[in-house]
């Protein structure tokens, strides 16, 4: 069994917290994704199961054993860099041969070895050549091919494909997905684009300043943030954000006033939303559409036609954002236009934050 | 690895530091010492590790009879010259080399990087002769003038002046400059790591140099650098040795504060060649 | 208006004269430019380079007074192959090949242990560098007093040659090789520091995680990617020893050097000059020193080529 697990890690260099309380589970033979911006802790928190960093505090267990006091080498992991650490004076061969060497492992397996993770990720015919002489995209294959040739407990990927072009990132990440799920080694993944993140972990954690804020599977994490940060973080444009009041209304109805109107509350949320005064409205901009009748009042500041949708940008009153996105076909206002924006009838498509605590109001 | 054997680890690391750092310094210290004995004192074995009645009159005489101070100063008028030519010299060419467009400029360039592959001890012989025919044997300008430009300069100056960005110069061209004005206003105050470095190189060369002012001032001469000076002053009985000693301090510490202060720019010229 | 030439100070003018003017002008200020540096390598740089190959044709005799005559290539030979200049080359030799290893593996033996990131480290490297500013006149002081039978370090520790080191015929070049490599390590430890510096953290930390050791590690990545620095580091030592001459000149002396077997090229070449005045002989064991020199530094070129297939 391969888990993984932080048990209140804590890492600071000098004054500076970069791992603050990490808790966090990883399941045997996951892909579980790292998510944050830069100088979240992420890359840290990776690099502290890798061994490379000393823990402050806290426990790292792989496999159910404390490696807290274990040598990286003594770990069985296996890292991809995101600038892939080839070793420039070996050859592409002896590149992925060199983690098995190490292990002291006979001549004739090794070769074998080697050649069975060329083959897999299609280097077969360029293990005489030198590092220096490869393109981007198969300088990260042979990162792989090293990193899979010892069959470790578990991976760990540094952005791996943050240094490729854009069109090969797509096809990579495929691949990543499908050798992941083949050879079904844990793996622990870092990376700050959120597309990457959503279509290749099982879960995902997203961090931001050292701390977690909330772990789940991608359709939970897009449908169901637990603050605002991670709200704003996911789907591309992120959710439109609102600061509001609770208001009672006569007959029992409860609304969100925000600058621009007033959007009433569906029932599940009503009795959760009695006790927050200031609260923000979280509304993604695929779940609004520009309706004359619509609640919120809004002008157009620029409209961004992008082919297969178009993203209308507009300004409620107090300055405050927000994005409607349409499909193709539908008309468009031009900038300066005042228009109405009315929500999606469904009750998830509406979310409802603490203010202060940016935390997640939610119904029954 | 257990937390005390990372401990024993990083002990280790600091003895080792500290053995090398005893080797490097031993001579130093002990010179220091030495040099503040009195006399009954010096043959002692082993060795005092620290002087109990210095006699700080071995440096003021060094600086006197030891005619230090006469040293010193011929040196620093002599680096000095060096140092400020070399700096405008390579400012000067280095400058036509990155910015203008002439005929032969390659040529002249290599020409120039040649210079490098001459050593001192090759050209030194016809350079006596020159300086004594122009009557400069044993003056201050025979200590500087064969040194007034060179190659290492012109290379890591035209490096500097390279890197400044193209649009800077068209910009400049745009507002009208002219090249000096573009040379002493823009060009130069750009460069200024690049010259810094040139300068503590420079600086260092001609200070620490040792063959030239041997032979450019023949034998014992009012117009000995420090370097000369302290052959002469080794050059004499036992009783003097704290005395030398105490000269070689003088003529040390100055330059270890130079490379405190300049340490980044000493390094930076070091390695000019070296790694990229 | 060509894009390649971008020329200040001239205003642009319609016609092709005026741009000619310009370019004239351009080529004028910077030979003026030039004028300064050209003119000092000139006169002594070049000139005596050329000149050195006339003074090889000419030999003044031993006796004091006489001119010079021309004997062509005739003084070559004799002064290659006579006992003084081999006996200075092979002396040479040896001390290049007592100096030179010892420098380079003591100031890599620095560079790595202070290759840390250790509270304080600031201070050690400083110490090490620190030998980078002393000059040969300087260490030649601070270790003749140190090798001096009488006030020194050796009685103490028992070590007590006759005659004392210093006039020696055993010791004195392996003392004044000690007091070159002293000298040397402070460059060497720079250098070599840099060389590491220039090793990516990630490398090394990849190989530990592929699970190599701590001396794996140093063996198999840090010394081949280290080894351009290593290399020039070498070029840049034999060069410099090469070239000592002070050390000698200062602890060994004039009457003693040939004796004591310490009498190394560059003392060779002064001595002949000014001892024994002879330009011609002097300027002929130069152009070896010369050639020496030019080799290495074309070797040093050669390999420079080799290592931009490295790091990329």
């Amino acid at each position: 069994m391969a888990e993984v697990s932080f048990e209140g890690v804590t890492k600071r260099f000098g004054d500076s917290v970069a791992v603050d309380g990490l808790t966090l589970r990883i399941a045997d033979g996951e892909l579980l994704v790292l998510l944050g911006s830069s100088g979240c802790g992420k890359t840290t928190a990776l690099r502290l199961v890798a061994g490379l960093e000393e823990v402050s505090e806290g426990i790292i267990t792989i496999g159910g054993r404390v490696v807290n006091e274990v040598d990286p080498k003594d770990r069985d992991v296996a890292m991809v860099f995101q600038s892939y650490a080839l070793y420039p004076h070996l050859s592409v061969a002896r590149n992925i041969e060199f983690p098995l060497r190490q292990r002291g492992m006979a001549k004739e397996e090794r070769a074998a070895k080697v050649k069975e993770a060329a083959v897999t990720l299609g280097l077969d015919t360029l293990l005489d050549r030198k590092p220096s002489q490869l393109s981007g995209g198969q300088r990260q294959r042979v990162a792989l091919a090293r990193a899979i040739v010892r069959d470790p407990q578990v991976f760990l990927m540094d952005e791996p494909l943050s240094n490729l072009d854009a069109a090969l990132r797509v096809q990579t990440r495929a691949d990543i997905v499908a050798l992941q799920s083949r050879l079904s080694t844990t793996t622990l993944y870092v990376t700050h684009d959120q597309v990457e993140a959503m279509t290749m972990g099982d879960r995902i954690a997203v961090m931001s300043h050292g701390v977690l804020q909330q772990v789940a599977a991608p359709e939970d994490l897009y449908a169901q943030p637990a603050n605002t940060f991670v709200a704003g973080f996911l789907g591309s444009p992120g959710m439109n954000l609102l600061p509001g009041k609770v208001a009672h209304g006569p007959e029992g109805d409860v609304a969100v006033e925000v600058s621009g109107g007033s959007v009433p509350l569906p029932p599940a949320l009503r009795a959760a939303a009695a006790g927050a005064a200031e609260v923000v409205l979280g509304l993604r901009p695929e779940s609004l559409r520009l309706d004359p009748v619509g609640p919120l009042q809004a002008e157009v500041t620029i409209v961004e036609l992008l082919g297969a949708e178009t993203h209308v940008i507009c300004a409620t009153p107090d300055g405050s954002r927000v994005i409607v996105r349409q499909p193709p076909q539908a008309a468009k206002p031009a900038p300066g236009d005042q228009v109405h924006i009315a929500l999606d009838p469904d009750p998830a498509a509406l979310h409802l934050f603490d203010a202060v605590s940016t935390q997640r109001i939610a119904g029954p | 690895m257990p937390r005390h054997s990372r401990r024993l680890r990083r002990a280790g690391s600091y003895a080792a530091l500290t053995l090398g750092a005893i080797v490097v310094l031993a001579p130093i210290y002990f010179t220091i010492v030495n040099s503040l004995l009195p006399s009954d004192q010096l043959a002692h074995q082993p060795p005092p590790l620290f002087p109990t009645d210095p006699q700080w009159h071995d440096y003021s005489e060094a600086w006197t009879s030891g005619h230090l101070g006469r040293y010193m100063a011929t040196s620093a008028i002599m680096t000095i010259t060096i140092v400020v030519a070399q700096l405008v010299t390579s400012t000067l060419a280095a400058y036509a080399f990155a910015f203008l467009r002439f005929p032969f400029k390659r040529t002249l360039f290599l020409l120039c990087l040649a210079t490098l592959m001459i050593p001192f001890e090759v050209t030194f012989i016809t350079n006596l002769d020159t300086v004594s025919s122009l009557g400069w044997f044993n003056t201050y300008q025979g200590l500087a003038v064969p040194f007034l430009a060179t190659g290492f300069g012109i290379f890591l100056l035209r490096q500097a002046f390279l890197q400044i960005p193209k649009d800077l110069l068209e910009a400049a061209r745009l507002d009208g400059y002219g090249h000096w004005r573009f040379m002493v206003r823009v060009a130069v105050p750009l460069a200024r790591p690049s010259l810094a470095a040139l300068g503590v190189f420079s600086f260092l060369a001609a200070w620490n140099q040792y063959l030239w002012p041997l032979v450019a001032t023949g034998g014992t001469s009012p117009l000995d650098t420090v370097q000369i000076g302290l052959k002469q002053l080794l050059g004499t009985s036992a009783q003097n040795i704290p005395i030398a000693l105490a000269g070689a301090v003088i003529a040390f510490v100055p330059l270890v504060v130079l490379l405190l202060i300049f340490q980044k720019q000493l390094v930076r010229s070091l390695t000019a060649g070296a790694v990229k | 208006m060509t894009v390649t030439s971008v020329g200040l100070g001239g205003r642009a003018a319609a016609g092709g004269t005026a741009r000619r003017t310009r370019l004239f002008r351009e080529a004028g200020l910077a030979y003026l430019l030039l004028l300064p540096a050209l003119a000092a390598f000139g006169v002594f740089t070049f000139y005596p380079f050329l000149r050195n190959f006339k003074l090889m044709l000419y030999e003044t005799p031993p006796v004091p007074g006489l001119p010079a005559h021309y004997v062509g290539l005739h003084q070559i030979l004799p002064t290659l192959t006579s006992a003084q200049f081999t006996q200075s080359l092979v002396t040479t030799l040896v001390f290049v090949v007592l100096v030179v290893p010892i420098s380079l593996i003591l100031g890599l033996a620095l560079a790595v242990a202070a290759h840390r990131r250790l509270k304080g480290i600031g201070v050690y490297r400083m110490i090490f560098s620190s030998t980078v500013v002393s000059s040969v006149a300087v260490a030649s002081v601070v270790f003749g007093t140190l090798l001096n039978p009488v006030v020194g370090l050796l009685p103490w520790l028992g070590i007590n040659p006759t005659p004392p080191a210093l006039e020696n015929s055993t010791w004195a070049l392996p003392a004044v090789a000690v007091i070159t490599i002293w000298q040397f390590l402070g460059l060497s430890f720079i250098i070599m520091s840099a060389g590491l510096q220039s090793v990516p953290d990630e490398l090394l930390e990849a190989a530990q995680i592929d699970g190599a050791g701590p001396w794996t590690r140093f063996w198999r990545m840090t010394v081949p990617l280290l080894s351009p620095t290593i290399f020039f580091a070498l070029v840049v030592s034999t060069i410099y020893a090469f070239q000592s001459f002070g050390a000698v000149d200062i602890l060994v002396g004039y009457q003693n050097a040939a004796n004591l077997h310490a009498n190394v090229l560059i003392y060779e070449i002064v001595n002949t000059l000014q001892m024994e005045n002879n330009p011609g002989a002097a300027a002929i064991m130069a152009t070896v020193l010369f050639l020496i020199t030019l080799g290495l530094t074309l070797l040093q070129m050669r390999f420079l080529e080799r290592r931009v297939h490295y790091a990329n």
